[in-house]
């Protein structure tokens, strides 16, 4: 392919529709279809590295990104993807105008609905957020992240990451590490990854635990060197700073000492571990810069940049099922 | 006036006071019941008498529901005291104790004395009080529960929110004991329980759902089991809903405790996987719990570890459930709906009729010291009247409350309020036409066929 082909030549022509009319959780994915949107991804990767990034593919469709809760790279992310396809994408951050008037979460997303958007990514503080809009509005909802619940882009971005790192999904080690609790990433992980055939184990101490958790179909450590060793991929998960409050840990130095990812703690992984974070990170917190800037071990970066790939395919994909109907 | 005398023949008589539940007759008469008859059928009956022929239907004592709110005064859109009466009727339940946690709060006499005034106006059910149990339920200082006593309340308690100081309830408890006054407290570790929506579980962490573990309860309970057993003052537990919490009740009790306990018809019914999809019908307080837990319950309904089955109504409009699952109201209506719930356990269990009908008549009659809740003559005729088999799908838009939000919406349910009655009046009836054979047949100046 020369680099004056045009983009849209790379794209397969009848693109893989997605399999339902929203994307709220990993739950509704089929290994097959993930399958799919993952490498419609790598199609789209190779794409992002060109000068010519631009394809027509949501031409004419209206994308509204809705977060209610503040966010930088996932909203950017779906922002680039939208625009990327050719769509017309509008970024509504409704925390500071409606809310403040009173004004619901179903109020804002009705309203929205009526100027006959196609597409609508949302995020919210709430569990079921995504979900409960999803049956409230008539165009098609991403789910961008709903409370503790799902991030479901995420996982297909970490899956999208680790293939191409790895060559395959199947029988990796993956150590999800830290704050699982509070995580919507770990959920969307453990349900993708698993899916996939990866082995999930879930790393932290009991105070930052699902009840329940040993029934996820992951393997429970509640010490980081026992979780980590032998793993083909560690994960750490940011730990929120304002959960110091709730004394689910004692203090940040030694939750860094305990749970913290460095040299040391990596070096009982396998040789060709590879290290990622859902981003934004705490260094010092959960993970020593040392280790997060270092470009043999770790997928931070990929995940940033396969983040936009992961999801121009969703949006593709739900933009072949919309123009099939 | 009066009421007109109506008599029942061919009933199915179910009463739990006498443990009697059989065929019979009863006739009712100036707003009392006038006379039972057992496996008898009716006869030589003066023609001014209206007759109803049962054709084998359940005529038991009105039922009555120990925990009901309304939205009056301070929230009417919600509902009002004249809405939820006539769910309340519709629903064959004769009387409702209204929860003071109302805007005003029924911390105070003339609170006590304006809803029993409304209630008198409204003349469908009766209507009794709880009163606050500390002022403005703040859980801070005793309310004027010897005042509200005397003004008409039933009982007193914080309703939802949890008296967290001890040395308060032990005072309130110590204070009630004297005057004899029930007092009802939801047992729920304040701490714990904060900002959760859900029971913890591998259901609320795969739906990460803030949740609270079943354990609160019992922990607040065996405080509250604890203060009574000191003061000798009589609990009523509101709304039991953990298995952890039953063996702790059963040991107060075997001490002599004076402890009654109530548990909603909804902890009855369902489980928290019936939440699904975050549906916030399914939010209430205290939330759904395990399957295990509401197995645990239905054997200690029949076992009489608990006494009393409530309806806990708590009217929700769209609004207040129209949002994420944690941040919706709790609670779901249940005046129309306690009954065929209840039976349900009759039909899918083959729990015995009184031991169920108890709970929801005699057992909180007693608690509160109605005379109704009894088929006895003398006793107000306060009736309903069931067909038990017929099957019917709760559409919660039907229901007479102003709100909506019925965890039962779409559920299945057999048994059918033909007529209810207040008093000896009829202040609901489904089908008069098929009930009224007002033509007596032995009425000698009738037209003939």
């Amino acid at each position: 392919m020369t680099a004056t082909a045009p983009a849209s030549a790379q794209i397969p022509a009848g693109i893989f529709p997605f399999p339902q009319r929203h994307f709220l959780c990993v739950a509704d994915l089929e290994p097959g279809d993930v399958a799919a949107l993952l490498d419609l991804a790598e199609t789209f990767v190779d794409l992002n590295r060109q000068r010519a990034k631009k394809l027509d593919l949501l031409k004419g469709r209206t994308l509204i990104n809705l977060f209610f809760e503040a966010s930088t790279r996932t909203q950017s992310s779906f922002e680039l993807a939208g625009k990327r396809l050719g769509a017309d994408v509008v970024n509504m951050s409704p925390r500071a105008s409606s809310i403040a008037k009173g004004e619901t979460l179903v109020d804002t997303a009705v309203t929205l609905n009526a100027m006959q958007p196609d597409i609508l990514v949302v995020r919210h503080g709430a569990s079921g957020a995504a979900s409960l809009l999803s049956q409230k509005v008539s165009c098609s909802v991403v789910n961008a992240g709903d409370g503790q619940h799902e991030h479901p882009s995420q996982a297909l971005l970490d899956a999208l990451s680790l293939r191409r790192a790895f060559g395959r999904l199947e029988g990796l080690a993956v150590a999800i590490c830290g704050d699982v609790l509070h995580s919507r990433v770990a959920r969307s992980d453990v349900g993708l990854l698993t899916l996939m055939g990866a082995r999930v184990r879930l790393v932290g101490p009991p105070t930052l635990m699902p009840v329940g958790v040993e029934r996820w179909g992951v393997e429970v450590f509640h010490d980081l060197r026992a979780g980590i060793a032998g793993a083909d991929v560690v994960m750490m998960l940011r730990l929120q700073l304002e959960r110091m409050q709730g004394a689910l840990v004692p203090s940040m130095r030694e939750y860094f000492r305990l749970w913290g990812l460095d040299r040391e703690k990596l070096a009982l992984a396998r040789p060709h571990v590879r290290v990622m974070h859902p981003g934004p990170m705490n260094r010092g917190v959960e993970i020593d810069s040392d280790v997060a800037d270092d470009l043999a071990v770790s997928l931070i970066q990929d995940q940033v940049e396969m983040g936009v790939a992961a999801r121009m395919a969703v949006l593709a994909s739900m933009a072949a099922r919309l123009d099939n109907a | 006036m009066a009421p007109r005398a109506i008599a029942f023949a061919n009933a199915r008589l179910v009463d739990p006071a006498s443990g009697y539940d059989g065929p019979g007759a009863l006739i009712a008469s100036g707003g009392r019941i006038a006379e039972v008859r057992r496996g008898r059928g009716l006869a030589d009956l003066s023609a001014d008498i209206r007759q109803v022929d049962c054709a084998g239907a359940m005529l038991a004592p009105g039922l009555v529901d120990l925990r009901v709110k309304t939205g009056e005064p301070g929230a009417e859109p919600k509902e009002t005291l004249k809405s939820a009466a006539r769910a309340a009727a519709a629903g064959g339940v004769t009387s409702i104790v209204v929860q003071p946690d109302t805007d005003p709060a029924i911390d105070d006499p003339s609170v006590v004395d304006f809803i029993l005034r409304r209630a008198r106006d409204i003349e469908l059910v009766h209507v009794y009080p709880a009163g606050a149990a500390t002022k403005g339920l703040a859980g801070k200082a005793m309310a004027e529960i010897g005042l509200m006593r005397e003004a008409g309340c039933v009982y007193v308690t914080d309703a939802d929110r949890p008296i967290v100081d001890s040395k308060v309830m032990r005072r309130l408890l110590a204070y009630a004991a004297g005057l004899d006054l029930l007092v009802a407290h939801r047992p729920a570790d304040p701490w714990l329980v904060d900002g959760a929506a859900a029971t913890e579980s591998e259901f609320a962490g795969r739906m990460g759902l803030p949740a609270a573990p079943a354990i609160a309860e019992r922990i607040m309970l065996e405080r509250d089991l604890a203060l009574a057993e000191l003061t000798g003052a009589r609990l009523l537990v509101d709304q039991v809903s953990a298995a952890a919490s039953l063996a702790s009740l059963a040991r107060a009790r075997a001490a002599g405790v004076k402890v009654l306990a109530t548990c909603s018809i909804n902890h009855l019914s369902f489980n928290e996987l019936d939440i699904g999809d975050y549906r916030t019908f399914w939010k209430l307080t205290p939330p759904l719990r395990a399957e295990d837990d509401r197995q645990a319950l239905i054997e200690a309904l029949l076992a009489g570890l608990v006494d009393i089955v409530v309806s806990a109504h708590a009217p929700a409009p769209a609004e207040d459930k129209r949002l994420p699952f944690e941040e919706a109201a709790p609670g779901s209506v249940g005046l129309e709906t306690l009954l065929p719930a209840l039976l349900a356990l009759h039909h899918d269990r083959a729990a015995p009729l009184l031991d169920l009908m108890r709970a929801v008549t005699f057992a909180p009659a007693q608690a509160i010291g109605l005379k109704a809740g009894r088929l006895d003559v003398g006793a107000p005729a306060d009736l309903v009247l069931c067909n038990l088999a017929t099957p019917r799908i709760i559409d919660a838009e039907k229901l007479l409350s102003k709100s909506k939000n019925s965890a039962f919406d779409g559920r299945r349910l057999q048994g059918e309020v033909l007529m209810t009655l207040v008093d000896g009046r009829v202040v609901f009836e489904t089908r008069p036409d098929a009930l009224s054979n007002t033509q007596s047949p032995a009425h000698p100046g009738g037209p003939t066929g």
